[in-house]
């Protein structure tokens, strides 16, 4: 088998996995929705104010779905020594990893960009700045993703798991956080978006290429 | 010649860390009186900013200090990590502490300094909210340190942290430094140009060694008493811990 076939394996098994309990990958968007209502109701109802901030709650929303997330990508497969076989197998564990994390991204961060729209609505945006949104959410989630995954193997199995997940990876999300929210901002102030989505683009490569290998070497030392 | 890779076991290098503790720790005390008093009574009165200004001996050097910390933190993680040795894990474990302490004072006098100068509290200017987030950093190493038991589990995985987050800094930096400029929100500069007396300079310079003759000092205490916890059952522990009863 090749290192190609295995990755698209272990994807195919873990978003069957997700598959089969649908109620767990549905969380992270019922999460963004209930989190993006709640602040007209905290803030109030003028459509001009929630424009303004429309954006930036939109993105910490996903974000911090996406984070909340993180503590299923490799827990239930530390558990049951899932991971422990996938370390051991000839393939490269790095291209394993990607494959988890991108399988974990497809369930978890693509729901939300699709919710995102419909939510962009109730804070009045304009279509084309809606546009502007999930082309930045779907740069900035996988970014999301893999940074999280760091954080994610990093804790596996430590007492406290999920706050500490929020504590180490919502620093390291400051960039992505910036540059997306950033284009949105930037499309409804008319100064176009094209710099942010770039720079984000950046960050994506950065961490595609980066991430795994740290994942990688988090999950060796959790395994030890 | 000595061999220096004598003082990477943590048997020999507890008595050396302990007789370089109070050099250390004196010339801290020294130079930060020194150092004081040339900011409190030599250097003159600012022109623009009056008194409020004389918060920079303690507020630059502190800067400087917890971003030069994480730097060598993550330096020692890496060795860790690469040579495999314990002492230098230690090291780094060792300056976390310190490195928050200057991030937070760093923070703290900046805003008392921004209070009569700015009059604000907090603007969120690039440079207070990169403080903040290494802060942020500094704080998620030390919980994940804590959080796991095992020490070398421990150790390794904060190596990786630190060094992601040595990748990330300049990133975060540059990322919110492009947030403030584009949200025009403060209409402050702190990259105004130092055009700094000579004496202001030199006093801010003293206070600078100052602060590095304390984290040295520190962190070598911090790192004397991390050995003793987890050398403990070692025998040489005992040996001296029979020689002091």
């Amino acid at each position: 088998m090749s290192a190609a076939a295995a990755a698209l394996g272990v994807l195919r098994r873990d978003l069957l996995l997700a598959l089969r309990r649908k109620s767990d990958a549905l969380a992270p968007v019922f999460f963004f929705v209930i989190v993006a209502s709640l602040f007209p109701l905290g803030i109030g109802p003028e459509p001009e104010l929630l424009r303004r901030i429309g954006p930036g709650v939109l993105w910490v929303g996903a974000l911090l779905a996406t984070m909340l997330a993180l503590a299923r990508l490799f827990a239930a497969d530390y558990e049951d020594g899932t991971l422990e076989q996938l370390a051991l197998s000839p393939e490269p564990f790095v291209l394993l990893a990607a494959a988890k994390v991108a399988a974990h991204w497809l369930v978890s961060s693509l729901p939300l960009i699709v919710a995102a729209p419909v939510l962009a609505l109730q804070y009045g945006l304009p279509a084309d700045t809606i546009a502007v949104l999930v082309a930045s959410l779907l740069l900035g989630t996988p970014v999301l993703s893999l940074v999280g995954g760091i954080g994610a193997a990093l804790t596996l199995g430590v007492r406290g798991g999920g706050l500490l997940v929020a504590l180490i990876v919502l620093p390291l999300y400051v960039p992505a956080l910036v540059f997306g929210a950033g284009a949105v901002d930037a499309n409804l102030a008319g100064t176009g978006a094209a710099a942010h989505l770039s720079l984000l683009g950046a960050c994506l490569v950065l961490a595609g290429f980066f991430a795994p290998w740290a994942i990688t070497a988090a999950l060796r030392i959790a395994l030890e | 010649m000595a061999n220096w890779y004598r003082f990477s076991s943590p048997q020999t290098f507890y008595p050396l860390a302990g007789r370089m503790v109070p050099w250390f720790g004196g010339a801290a005390a020294i130079l930060t009186l020194v150092g004081l008093y040339i900011g409190f009574f030599v250097a003159p009165t600012d022109a623009q900013q009056g008194e409020s200004y004389r918060i920079i001996f303690i507020h630059v050097p502190a800067s400087w200090m917890s971003m030069f910390i994480y730097l060598v933190m993550a330096g020692w993680a890496a060795i860790g990590l690469g040579f495999n040795t314990r002492l230098s894990h230690m090291m780094a474990a060792a300056l976390a502490p310190t490195g928050a302490l200057f991030a937070f004072l760093s923070l703290w006098t900046g805003a008392l300094w921004g209070k009569p100068t700015w009059g604000t509290y907090w603007v969120w200017d690039a440079r207070l909210t990169s403080e903040l987030v290494l802060l942020f950093l500094y704080i998620g190493y030390m919980a994940l340190h804590a959080a796991i038991d095992d020490t070398r589990r421990a150790d390794k995985a904060c190596a990786v942290l630190a060094l992601v987050g040595v990748v990330n800094i300049p990133i975060i930096y540059f990322s919110v430094q492009w947030w403030n400029t584009l949200h025009q929100g403060a209409s402050v500069s702190v990259t105004r140009a130092p055009s700094m007396a000579a004496v202001m300079f030199a006093g801010m310079l003293v206070m600078v060694f100052a602060f590095w003759a304390y984290s040295i000092a520190v962190a070598l205490a911090r790192v004397r008493a991390i050995i003793l916890e987890r050398e403990r059952h070692a025998t040489w522990v005992h040996d001296l811990a029979g020689a002091a009863a």
